[in-house]
């Protein structure tokens, strides 16, 4: 299928272009930028005057509820909410049900999705069995099965060393872990950020100390193993200053936030809103300034949209009992263009925090409009308004702190491996 | 954000917590609670207004005490009383809090007194039931429990007429209670100036000075002069959390004596939400001294409930206006 | 008098007439009440202008609400201002004379019966007020009155208290 975006801007941050520039696509692949190629007779001509051209996003974290989940969330109706997103490449913790600690369960998830011809999906391998947190898992043989790397969700590490074996292990093969940094004893129990919110509003707190805690022992380890370590979910003002002095210390570490907590706080609970139990919790002003400081100068690397889709049951409880958790895919590019206009911030850098950094992370062949690289593309508009509400939304999780609001940046074509997977005019 | 306590001209429709009323409503339920006082005292102690409604006591959380005084202030109004003890019934087999409220809506209640475990539990229903049905917290979690909030006030006020000179201090607990979250949004809003919480730092809620509050740690200097003590309970969890060493040593540095007492004014009163735990909180010589307000407090309990109710449960219609003779 | 016709009589006046009228009912075991506003200001001058039956026959007073007896709560809900209602007396076979201001549709006394039949058994009731104006939706009526002054619906007549404790009466046309 040959295939010309016409009248596009296009905007390619691993390669620092933000221009006018038609795109030629053929055998799936990117086949020139610019001008037509010699010979070259489009089966197909998507006009994108007026719209972005970029790579298609890459989410470090999406939940896709599959194997186990089912009732919350299907892979079909969440890899079609992720092309809804400009998400064509997406990687998937490992809590799912059974846990992804076989081979066998990472093949059939990959087989499965690559079946459906949407997005791309790329697994995080359980670090431990079963994510308990004793008995390391196989990640030779999961790392072959299409593991891109190893996490253990939300569920902490408490023997550290375990954790320090784990990392040592990893390293060994040059493996990356994933590891969201919150201390399990400080965090016991507690629904929301331990501050006035909380406090007024008589909601346990899990204090900023229990990120900061972990993320000294953490970051102690990998400086001792040489570990590869993403950080996940950064959310504390004290979690940005250590990652910003480990990698001044030239440790190997990455981190990501969500774009949830790029644009709410504890104050955004008001009346107990069920939607807002998140996991970090939403913290005060001071940590969310000091998340976008931390984006704007290089120390956090990435935006992930954190997707965890509930079934609609699950937010109806009162604030604590409700489930934790916040559809996300679609709208991860509305939020991070909220971002970086509000933060004045500009696209190529802004789109790079959700394609081409991502990708690194991830060590995929992803987030990019390289000449011969995947024809992965999202075209958008990104001054058409669309109001965040469960019938607009393609995944079964309609659970969004966002709901009602209207905000700029629809998604008007999903393009992967060269193929349309969806279009909305 | 419209608080959900309120309707849209401003007028009460459910009682969830004290924090977000206007002085104004505040005021109206002690008002109205000071014309109930009288009722209690007749041969006949009723007054029809809630006649033909049907109040349901939901409580999730186990409580005869508070229960009681619900069910006493209803059937003083006239209503009807259900008193659902979920905790043990369908609650147990998996059914939902929504389903249960629907149930009973089903069954034409139409006012709900809640209490549950969860901070929000009492917002989150008054946020789903229809227009006519009207809720009223008796207790959520460590959030609130307006009509303890309410009634100390009026109790203080009862004896301390003047509320704009005072001193109160709130003694114990304040990390894990609703009441002292009630009681200091209660004097705060009605112009108390000065308001102070004495606790060890491990009972104390983070930013706590952010409510309103000056913090005490040691006792003897936060009672200092105060015009009102008020008693906050401890449960046994606590030494069980690592947050307090023994009750004996709760009792020797937090508990009220009347040695430490005496440090505050001499015609200071003190109050006590109960039940009382003699001996860790306070002395039995206090509890049941010449100082004590805690039985008032039982009684004005009755009266500001049935006000609360009372308000509640009243047309919409433009109330300030005479009506015809 | 018609309902153009705004020349209003002098309260104090229709007061005097009052007190008068009431004289003869001053008996032993009887009680004066007054129903909030207007009646307890009328009692407490019917205090002062008696005050020499009312010391002799040893008449009690008291004042009462109402406000949790009406009919109208279920349209419009309590009154913002309500004052407790004070029988500091035993009503059990005591002589009532309940004391309104302006008699119109009968209700207010409905209620004040209620309320009183609440606190004991009276041996009887008399209902005094200083206008009716005609008006009544009930099988009830004041048995002495001071005045008669028909009005309209739209009409609100009132009894107001000067600032100098004088009172005097007020008509106020009604928002169609």
């Amino acid at each position: 299928m040959k295939i010309h975006i016409k009248n596009g801007r296009l905007i390619d941050p691993k390669n620092n272009i933000d221009s006018k520039l038609d795109v030629y696509i053929a055998a799936g692949k990117i086949l020139a930028l610019g001008n037509c190629p010699e010979g070259f007779v489009a089966n197909q001509t998507i006009d994108a005057s007026n719209q972005i051209v970029c790579p298609g996003l890459v989410d470090l974290s999406v939940r896709l509820r599959e194997p186990g989940d089912e009732y919350k969330a299907t892979l079909i109706s969440e890899l079609q909410a992720a092309v809804a997103g400009g998400v064509t490449s997406l990687a998937c913790p490992p809590d799912t049900d059974p846990v992804l600690d076989e081979p066998g369960l990472v093949e059939m998830l990959k087989h499965r999705a690559k079946q459906l011809n949407l997005a791309h999906v790329y697994p995080l391998g359980a670090l431990t069995r079963q994510l308990q947190g004793k008995v390391l898992s196989e990640m030779g043989e999961l790392r072959e099965a299409g593991c891109v790397g190893f996490s253990q969700a939300n569920i902490a590490i408490v023997d550290t060393q375990v954790l320090w074996r784990a990392m040592e292990y990893a390293a060994t093969f040059g493996y990356t872990l994933f590891l969201h940094a919150e201390e399990p004893f400080l965090a016991k129990d507690g629904v929301a950020h331990d501050g006035e919110v909380a406090s007024r509003l008589g909601l346990k707190g899990i204090p900023s100390a229990a990120e900061s805690l972990a993320l000294a022992s953490i970051l102690r380890i990998a400086k001792e193993t040489g570990a590869k370590v993403h950080i996940s979910r950064l959310s504390t003002a004290e979690g940005v200053a250590m990652v910003r002095d480990a990698k001044k210390q030239g440790l190997k570490i990455t981190c990501d936030v969500s774009a949830n907590h790029l644009h709410l706080t504890e104050h955004d609970i008001a009346y107990f809103d069920a939607n807002c139990h998140l996991k970090p919790p939403l913290r005060a002003q001071r940590d969310k300034d000091a998340l976008s400081a931390g984006l704007k100068d290089g120390t956090i690397d990435a935006i992930c949209s954190d997707h965890t889709p509930v079934d609609d049951d699950a937010k109806l409880a009162p604030f604590a009992e409700a489930e934790i958790g916040a559809t996300g895919l679609e709208l991860l590019l509305t939020l991070t263009l909220k971002w970086a206009q509000q933060e004045k911030v500009t696209l190529l850098h802004a789109i790079g925090n959700i394609t081409q950094a991502s990708a690194q992370i991830l060590g995929i062949q992803a987030g990019d409009l390289s000449v011969d690289s995947g024809a992965d593309i999202c075209i958008f508009d990104a001054n058409e308004y669309w109001k965040i509400c469960p019938s607009a939304l393609k995944s079964q999780g309609k659970n969004s702190p966002f709901n009602g609001l209207e905000l700029a940046g629809k998604v008007k074509t999903t393009l992967v491996h060269g193929q349309i997977v969806y279009q909305n005019y | 954000m419209n608080n959900p306590q309120l309707d849209k001209d401003g007028r009460l429709r459910h009682l969830l917590s004290i924090e977000g009323l206007p002085k104004n409503i505040l005021n109206q339920i002690l008002d109205t609670a000071e014309s109930f006082v009288g009722v209690a005292e007749r041969e006949v102690k009723k007054v029809p207004l809630l006649r033909g409604k049907t109040v349901c006591n939901l409580f999730f959380e186990n409580s005869t005490r508070t229960r009681t005084t619900f069910e006493i202030a209803a059937k003083r109004l006239s209503a009807d009383v259900i008193s659902l003890n979920v905790s043990t019934s369908s609650q147990s087999k998996g059914e939902t809090i929504l389903d249960t409220v629907d149930n009973l809506i089903a069954m034409h209640a139409d006012m709900f007194v809640v209490r549950h475990s969860q901070s929000g539990a009492a917002h989150f229903i008054a946020k789903h039931v229809p227009d006519h049905i009207h809720v009223i917290n008796a207790g959520d979690g460590r959030h609130s429990h307006p009509t303890q909030g309410l009634l100390d006030v009026f109790t203080i006020r009862k004896y301390k007429p003047d509320l704009h000179n005072l001193r109160v201090a709130i003694v114990g607990d304040v990390l894990h209670s609703r009441v002292a979250r009630s009681e200091i949004h209660a004097l705060t809003t009605l112009g108390v100036p000065e308001v102070r919480v004495i606790a060890p730092k491990t009972l104390l809620p983070a930013h706590v000075e952010k409510l309103g509050v000056q913090v005490f740690h040691d006792m003897k200097e936060g009672l200092k002069d105060v015009d009102v003590v008020m008693m906050l309970r401890l449960q046994n969890e606590r030494m069980n959390g690592a947050m307090l060493p023994s009750a004996q040593e709760y009792f020797k540095t937090y508990g009220l004596t009347q040695e430490k007492l005496s440090l505050a004014k001499p015609d200071a009163i003190v109050l006590h939400p109960g039940p009382m735990n003699r001996g860790v909180e306070i002395d039995s010589s206090v509890a049941d001294g010449a100082q004590s307000v805690i039985l008032p407090q039982v009684t004005y309990g009755i009266a500001i409930r049935m006000a609360v109710m009372a308000i509640l449960a009243g047309g919409q219609g433009n109330s300030s206006h005479g009506g015809q003779a | 008098m018609n309902k153009f016709d705004t020349t209003l009589p002098d309260a104090e006046v229709l007061l005097k007439t009052l007190a008068q009228k009431l004289k003869p009912l001053l008996q032993p075991n009887t009680a004066l009440v007054g129903i909030h506003s207007g009646g307890v200001w009328l009692m407490h001058k019917l205090l002062v202008l008696l005050e020499d039956s009312i010391t002799a026959n040893a008449i009690e007073h008291g004042t009462l609400d109402v406000s949790f007896y009406r009919d109208d709560y279920a349209q419009r809900g309590l009154k913002a201002e309500n004052r407790p209602s004070q029988i500091p007396f035993d009503v059990d076979n005591k002589h009532i004379i309940l004391v309104d201001d302006v008699f119109y549709t009968g209700r207010t006394t409905r209620a004040a019966m209620n309320e009183l039949f609440d606190y004991g058994r009276p041996a009887s009731i008399t209902l005094v007020a200083l206008v009716n104006r005609c008006g009544r939706e009930l099988p009830i009526a004041p048995q002495i009155v001071a005045a008669e002054i028909p009005l309209d619906a739209e009409q609100n007549l009132q009894l107001i208290q000067h600032a100098n404790g004088t009172l005097g009466l007020e008509l106020i046309n009604k928002p169609f």
